[in-house]
């Protein structure tokens, strides 16, 4: 087991791995967001309450759960390569760091862009808008780590540990509206019983999610290629490969 | 059916609703373009740093 998991994590492969999927990812979201934007902004009818502002969960939601399970994924990618050191790890961690924060910047927008129509303020400084805020300057501390770190492993290493303590954010954003009293609506979707939501606004709200996601997970793997590139370009397998891609 | 205006209106919320969907817009696309331009880039820069060194032995 541990062999199959050496080889996926090789950079070689995963860079192979990665080159054949992102196409695949890139037209599946396409499809996605075609599905989610005819459904969020023409099949779904007006909110009884919030009128035709509510549209805009379909872009808040889906990036604002992204900005929650990006920094998991770096956090966790941070935590593979600091403590394993699989190299891979570093690598993800590092691509998504941009990603990440630009989902988080999305959501705290649109978020703000929905609360002046509906809570007649762009913001304030309730718990679950200060918790994400936090995150972004998680990201951005991140990113700021990298551009500041000369050495790749040294960057990494720092970067690895910055993001594990920073998981504390997570579970305070998520809970965030059941803890304290806040302005921000309580979940509709992420409870335990039936979503408080009907079927028609909820198949739109999944469609968008899920095309996030793939968006993100097609640009995560080119970013990580062209990381594993600059990490590994004075390996034989680089120098031939972009020796390669100008000839042809 | 909704007549386009309509539509474009978004029942009076026509600002927030679509300067949403333009900003995701923005910020999807960039994040898609920069990844592919900075791949390219990589490329190139390596290939060029591969070739001195081939012509350097």
């Amino acid at each position: 087991m541990f062999d199959r998991f050496h080889k996926y994590a090789s950079p070689p492969y995963f860079h192979a791995f990665a080159r054949r999927l992102s196409p695949w990812l890139f037209g599946l979201s396409a499809v996605l967001f075609v599905v989610g934007l005819v459904g969020g902004l023409v099949l779904a009818p007006a909110d009884y309450q919030q009128g035709d502002s509510f549209r805009i969960i379909y872009i808040h939601v889906p990036s604002a759960w992204l900005s929650m399970f990006v920094y998991m994924v770096m956090a966790s990618a941070g935590a593979v390569g600091l403590i394993w050191k699989v190299k891979m790890g570093d690598i993800i961690a590092r691509a998504c760091a941009p990603l990440g924060a630009s989902f988080t910047f999305l959501a705290l927008a649109t978020g703000s862009l929905w609360g002046k129509p509906m809570w007649g303020t762009w913001w304030v400084w309730d718990a679950r808008l200060t918790s994400e805020l936090i995150l972004l300057f998680l990201y951005l501390g991140y990113l700021a780590l990298q551009s500041a770190i000369e050495d790749r492993r040294a960057a990494a290493r720092a970067g690895a540990v910055l993001a594990i303590v920073g998981v504390v954010n997570i579970p305070i954003i998520h809970y965030s509206v059941e803890w304290w009293s806040t302005l921000h609506q309580g979940p509709t979707v992420t409870k335990f019983d039936t979503p408080s939501i009907a079927t028609s606004m909820l198949i739109p709200l999944l469609a968008m999610t899920l095309a996030f996601k793939t968006l993100f997970a097609a640009v995560l793997l080119v970013r990580t290629r062209c990381e594993i590139l600059e990490f590994e370009q004075h390996t034989t397998w680089v120098r031939e490969l972009t020796l390669g891609a100008e000839s042809r | 059916m909704k007549s386009l205006q309509e539509f474009l209106a978004m029942g009076g919320y026509a600002a927030y609703v679509w300067s949403s969907y333009a900003l995701a817009a923005v910020v999807l696309a960039w994040n898609v373009v920069q990844a592919l331009r900075r791949e390219k880039q990589v490329l190139r820069t390596l290939a060029a740093r591969a070739r001195n060194r081939k012509d350097a032995t």
